[in-house]
C-alpha cells in the first residue's frame, strides 16, 4: 500500500466539511500548544525573546570562536568515525561470511556484543582507557573516546548491513562466480561485495545521520563538539535556550540534507538497477534464514 | 571474577539496573502511544494533521537525543517552570530528572515508532483497505478494524529494533543525573580506575542481558505474528 489516499475515499461535500472542521480544530490545538510554549519562554522573569539573548548570534565572533569550531569538531569526529567504522564493518562483515567456522563464530559474537552495548558505554570505556591505561589526557582522549565509541558500534552495524546485503543477492550470483572458476573468496570480493554495498548504499548513508547525531554524546565526556561549543558560549551570555534552538537547527539541517541524499540515491538505484539484488525499501523479498532484525535494518537503516 | 564481586559488593548495581529497566519500560509505553498518534496523523485525510505528523518525524528524528534531553531538562523544567514532581518533597529533584528523562526518551523514540508503524501499514495489501472502504467503513473504522491490527503485526520487527535502541539510549539521561547504568559506570571508573575492564564488562553484560532476550523475543514474535499472505 503505497499511497495513503487508499485509506479513505475521495471526500464528498460532507466529508470535506468534516475534514475542514478537524483541520481547524487540529490547527487550533497545535497553535494553543505553541502559544503556551511561547508564553512560557517569554515569561517576564526570564524572557527568552529579548534582543540581548539573540543579538550575540549576529556577532561573527560567536560563530568563529564557538559554533563553527564545534561544528568542525563534530564533522571531524563523524568523518573519522565513518571511515574507521567502514573499515571495521567490512572486516567484520567478511569475517561473518568467511568459510572458516572459527572466524565466523568469533566475528558473529563480536558483532552481536558490540551491537548490544550502548554507544555511550563504549565511549566512556575508550575515553577512560585513554586516560588511565594509555595516559593520554585532554583533547586527544575525548576525541579518541568519541571516535572509538562510534567506530566500535557502527562498525558492527555496517557489518550486519553488508552481511544482509550479500544474503539478499540471488543465489545465482555466487554460483556463477564459482562456475567460472573463481575461488569462494574471489567470488565474495569481486562479485558479491560490490553489489551488496551498492544495494545497501541508502542504508549506509542513513547510518551517517546516526553517527552525526551520536557525536553529540561526546558532550558527556566533554569533547568540544557543537553542543559543548554552544553551551560554553551560552554561559557567557546566559542564553542557553536560544543557543540550544540554534544548535538543534544546525543538526536538523545537516541531517535532513543527508536523509534527502539517501532518498535520492535510493531512487536512482531503483531507476537504473545495476545490481540484481533488491534495492533499498519495501521491495526487499523475505530471505529465509535471515533474521528479521537484519532485514528491517536493510529496510529503513533503522539501527540507532 | 574477584574484581566483579568487589564491585557488586561496593556499588548498588541492581538499583542502577532496575532504573534502566524502569526508564525503558515507561518510555516504551509513552513512545508507543505518541508514535501511534503521530503515525495516524501521517496517514489521515486532514492536511493539517498530516503536515504535523511529517514535521514531527522530520524534526525529532534529525535532532540528537542529547539535545532533546537538554530541552526537557533546561527548557521545560528550568525555563518554563514545568515541574512534574510535588514541590518540596524530599525526592523532588530525583523525581523530576527521572520524569523528564522519560519524556525526552518517549518523544524521541515516538518518531521511530511512527516510522515503524508506517512501514507496517505499507505491508498491508491495498485490497484490504479497498475492501474496508467497499463495505462502508470510514477512515477511523477502517484503520481501527482492518489496517492497524495488521500493521502492528507487520511492524513487530522494527518495533522490536526501536525497543532495543530505546534500552541502549536510556544511557543518555545520565546527562541529567538519573542514576542508571552509565551514570553508575562513570562513578565506578572515577573511583576505581584500576578495575576499568571489569567495570566495562559488568555494565556491558547488563545491557547484553537486557537487549539479547528482547531481540530474540521480537524475532520469534515477528515470525509467529506476521500475517500470512
Amino acid at each position: 500500500m503505497s499511497a495513503q489516499a487508499v485509506l479513505f475515499d475521495a471526500p464528498g461535500p460532507r466529508a470535506r466539511a468534516r475534514h475542514r472542521i478537524f483541520g481547524v480544530v487540529g490547527a487550533l490545538v497545535l497553535l494553543a500548544l505553541l502559544l503556551l510554549v511561547v508564553r512560557g519562554l517569554a515569561n517576564p522573569e526570564n524572557n527568552q525573546f529579548t534582543a540581548q539573548k539573540w543579538a550575540p548570534f549576529l556577532d561573527p565572533e560567536t560563530w568563529t570562536s564557538y559554533l563553527l569550531p564545534g561544528l568542525l569538531a563534530t564533522l571531524e569526529a563523524a568523518g573519522v568515525a565513518v571511515v574507521l567504522s567502514g573499515v571495521l564493518g567490512v572486516l567484520l562483515g567478511l569475517g561473518r561470511l568467511s568459510e572458516a567456522r572459527p572466524v565466523r563464530a568469533v566475528c558473529g559474537v563480536l558483532v552481536e556484543f558490540l551491537r548490544s552495548v550502548p554507544v555511550l558505554v563504549m565511549m566512556l570505556f575508550v575515553y577512560y582507557f585513554c586516560i588511565f591505561v594509555l595516559g593520554v589526557l585532554g583533547d586527544t582522549s575525548t576525541f579518541v573516546g568519541v571516535v572509538g565509541g562510534l567506530t566500535l558500534y557502527n562498525g558492527a552495524v555496517i557489518a550486519e548491513l553488508i552481511r544482509s546485503g550479500v544474503f539478499a543477492l540471488p543465489k545465482g550470483q555466487r554460483e556463477a562466480g564459482l562456475a567460472i572458476g573463481l575461488t569462494p573468496r574471489q567470488t565474495l570480493l569481486t562479485i558479491l561485495l560490490p553489489q551488496a554495498v551498492t544495494a545497501m548504499l541508502p542504508s549506509l548513508i542513513s547510518q551517517l545521520v546516526v553517527i552525526l547525531k551520536d557525536t553529540a554524546l561526546g558532550y558527556i565526556i566533554s569533547f568540544s563538539e557543537l553542543l559543548r561549543g554552544g553551551t560554553t558560549f551560552s554561559t557567557v551570555y546566559g542564553n542557553l535556550i536560544p543557543t540550544l534552538i540554534v544548535v538543534a537547527a544546525m543538526f536538523i539541517v545537516i541531517n535532513y540534507a543527508l536523509s534527502v541524499l539517501a532518498r535520492v540515491v535510493e531512487q536512482r538505484l531503483k531507476r537504473a538497477p545495476r545490481t540484481s539484488g533488491p534495492v533499498g525499501g519495501g521491495a526487499a523479498p523475505t530471505v529465509p534464514g535471515l533474521d528479521a532484525a537484519t532485514q528491517v535494518g536493510a529496510d529503513s537503516g533503522a539501527f540507532r | 571474577m574477584g574484581a566483579i564481586r568487589t564491585l557488586l559488593e561496593t556499588y548498588d548495581v541492581p538499583a542502577a539496573f532496575w532504573m534502566t529497566v524502569k526508564l525503558t519500560v515507561v518510555s516504551a509505553v509513552g513512545a508507543l502511544v505518541i508514535g501511534t498518534v503521530v503515525a495516524i496523523c501521517r496517514v489521515s485525510p486532514v492536511g493539517v494533521l498530516r503536515a504535523f505528523g511529517t514535521a514531527y518525524v522530520t524534526l525529532i528524528r534529525n535532532t540528537p537525543l542529547t539535545l532533546i534531553v537538554f530541552f526537557c531538562a533546561f527548557g521545560l523544567l528550568n525555563t518554563l517552570g514545568l515541574s512534574l514532581a510535588s514541590a518540596g518533597s524530599p525526592t523532588e529533584i530525583v523525581d523530576n530528572n527521572f520524569r523528564f528523562g522519560v519524556i525526552a526518551l518517549s518523544v524521541y523514540h515516538a518518531s521511530f515508532v511512527a516510522e515503524a508503524l508506517r512501514s507496517g501499514i505499507n505491508t498491508v495489501p491495498q485490497g484490504q483497505a479497498e475492501a474496508a472502504r467497499a463495505i462502508g467503513l470510514g477512515f477511523g473504522a477502517s484503520l481501527r478494524e482492518v489496517i492497524l491490527p495488521q500493521a502492528f503485526r507487520g511492524a513487530i520487527a522494527p518495533l522490536g529494533n526501536t525497543l532495543i535502541a530505546l534500552t541502549k539510549n536510556t544511557t543518555v539521561v545520565a546527562t541529567i543525573g538519573v542514576a542508571e547504568l552509565a551514570y553508575l559506570m562513570r562513578g565506578m571508573i572515577e573511583f576505581n580506575p584500576s578495575l576499568l575492564y571489569a567495570i566495562f564488562l559488568l555494565i556491558a553484560a547488563c545491557f547484553v542481558l537486557l537487549t539479547l532476550p528482547t531481540g530474540l523475543l521480537f524475532t520469534s514474535l515477528s515470525r509467529r505474528l506476521a500475517v500470512q499472505r
